[in-house]
């Protein structure tokens, strides 16, 4: 499966158009690394464990919408977009779409 | 009394770690992009045609970050007053060339030759408008299609 964040798959031609194609996650933070997390927001800098759990989400996020493309019969989803929303205090949803196309 | 001593203790603490934290940062912000300038990175290329690409794949660059203690305070009082926030300007700053560097360094190891139609987002993933418990923590994520 190809991704692109453009309109195509530079060096090949789409030769079908399957629609749009999305998958999201919501994830919560565990205690733990809210604690941690505390911390760090007095002495500042990035907060290591968050970004791997978001890391994590978004990647099933993307696997949710490639194997919604696939099962269109796909080979790749071009345009691409990212969005994350906090949905409730201490949840974050990942959310990921674009088109699913069948190049060659 | 006690808690005006703890008040001043984590402002220090937040002053003085936050400011290390930030020039390391930005000493590592500085050298890596050095290290990743023969790697372009630009926003146009969706609806242009691109002869000289035969692969392409998606990269994405992600980092959360959080304000200190002190830039929480200094934000504070500017939030009386009004006007720009030079404190949360840096750390935003940070974040996104951070996120930016994260993206150009996978792209580097796939061997990619340039990234095409990148887009930077942010969200605000710790505390909510209106609210003053909970963090602050931002998410910003770069992508963008590596070519070669």
């Amino acid at each position: 499966m190809i991704l692109t964040t453009l309109e195509g798959v530079p060096g090949k031609e789409i030769i079908e158009h399957f629609g749009l194609v999305q998958g999201s996650t919501i994830r919560a933070k565990h205690i733990g690394k809210d604690i941690m997390a505390g911390f760090k927001n007095i002495i500042g800098g990035e907060l290591k464990g968050y970004t791997e759990l978001l890391q994590e989400a978004r990647q099933e996020a993307v696997e949710r919408m490639v194997r919604q493309a696939a099962q269109l019969g796909a080979n790749a989803v071009v345009n691409v977009r990212f969005a994350t929303s906090s949905v409730a205090q201490g949840a974050a949803e990942l959310f990921a779409y674009g088109t699913a196309v069948r190049v060659k | 009394m006690y808690n005006l001593i703890i008040f001043f203790c984590l402002l220090a603490l937040g002053y003085f770690s936050g400011n290390y934290f930030e020039q390391q940062h930005y000493k590592s912000i500085k050298r890596r992009e050095r290290k990743t300038l023969s790697l372009p990175a630009v926003t146009f290329g969706a609806k242009k045609p691109i002869p000289e690409a035969e692969v392409a794949a998606l990269f994405v660059g992600s980092v959360v970050i959080s304000a200190d203690y002190f830039k929480m305070f200094v934000y504070g009082l500017r939030n009386l007053v009004g006007g720009r926030v030079v404190v949360y300007e840096s750390l935003l700053d940070r974040g996104r060339r951070e996120a930016l560097l994260r993206m150009k360094e996978q792209a580097i190891t796939w061997g990619a030759s340039t990234i095409v139609n990148v887009r930077l987002e942010s969200s605000n993933i710790g505390r909510q408008a209106g609210n003053n418990k909970g963090m602050v923590a931002i998410e910003v994520i770069a992508y963008g299609t590596g070519i070669k």
